[in-house]
């Protein structure tokens, strides 16, 4: 219980150095210049774009798309997430956040990429887990627990211990 | 003049049609949002929903394949300009929904136990303490 309060809260310190870096350089892909989409070609998901989600999903064990930063997330569904990341004491060199609200590609890609339509999304290890809903109920009923134990992505009790002593 | 709540109606007959589901509830949380910032210049007083679905298709279905069923029975509804903005979604089969009652009621007894054992004993201490004053 203690390890993880302290794990919450570097999650909440350390998401901002993780997540920017993060945000920034797959998006230098996203930003390159493209001609207006015809509405055929909104419906696929350019090499490019595909490319950078490839890049965004692996750059990390626990990559969360989102609305907003997890500092201020900037939708209820997004924060309910960044909690439950935090409760479940995701380590924050484990974890990148990208905000899907900077760019529209992304924000579009994201859904076709994951045959999802809503934000947030989780990926673990490039697997995607769910959205906000999934999240709430596995976390409620210790599956999301089991699932980062198994994966290795939380921060480890004696580390918290140790941090708390110094 | 059409249907006040056409998004609803929308939703109702297409999952009742491809999911047969023994419940089906739809609740409309759009006021509860409409002043949060995605929402400005909207008129729609349906873009946000939450469902309960009951339904043994969901059987032996992961939960990310269940939503997606779900996703893309609205995949109109939700490309919408104006339509469904956010969705949430609580797919169960009959068998888990039952399981989730009785843990929910096991809960709510554990709850009423430990109440009247509390009960108890501050009887019994206003008693004992009642007793010297007998004697």
């Amino acid at each position: 219980m203690f390890s993880r309060s302290v794990a919450s809260s570097l999650l909440r310190q350390a998401a901002r150095p993780a997540a920017r870096p993060a945000v920034r350089a797959p998006l230098a892909a996203f930003r390159m210049p493209v001609a207006p989409l015809t509405p055929f070609q909104m419906r696929l998901l350019s090499d490019a774009t595909r490319g950078a989600i490839d890049k965004a999903v692996a750059s990390a064990p626990v990559v969360l798309f989102m609305k907003g930063t997890p500092e201020t997330p900037q939708c209820g569904f997004s924060r309910a997430v960044i909690q439950i990341l935090g409760i479940q004491g995701v380590s924050p060199d484990k974890f990148a956040a990208f905000n899907v609200l900077e760019d529209p590609e992304l924000r579009e890609g994201i859904k076709e990429y994951s045959d999802w339509p809503t934000i947030p999304q989780l990926y673990l290890n490039k697997e995607f887990v769910g959205g906000c809903d999934i999240l709430v109920s596995m976390h409620q009923n210790g599956d999301l627990a089991k699932l980062f134990e198994e994966n290795k992505v939380l921060v480890e009790a004696e580390e918290g211990e140790k941090k708390e002593q110094q | 003049m059409g249907s006040a709540t056409p998004l609803e109606d929308a939703i109702r007959a297409k999952l009742t049609a491809a999911l047969s589901p023994l419940t089906l509830e739809i609740y409309n949380d759009s006021h509860l949002h409409a002043h949060h910032k995605a929402m400005a210049g909207n008129i729609s007083k349906e873009t946000h929903f939450r469902l309960v679905i009951i339904s043994d298709v969901f059987a032996s279905k992961m939960q990310p394949a269940r939503h997606r069923m779900v996703y893309a029975l609205l995949r109109d509804e939700m490309a919408l300009e104006g339509g469904i903005h956010a969705l949430q979604l609580k797919t169960l089969t009959p068998e888990e929904e039952k399981r989730q009652q009785k843990k929910k009621a096991a809960e709510a007894a554990a709850k009423e136990e430990s109440a009247k054992k509390q009960d108890t004993a501050a009887a019994e201490k206003t008693e004992s303490k009642a007793e010297p004053a007998d004697a």
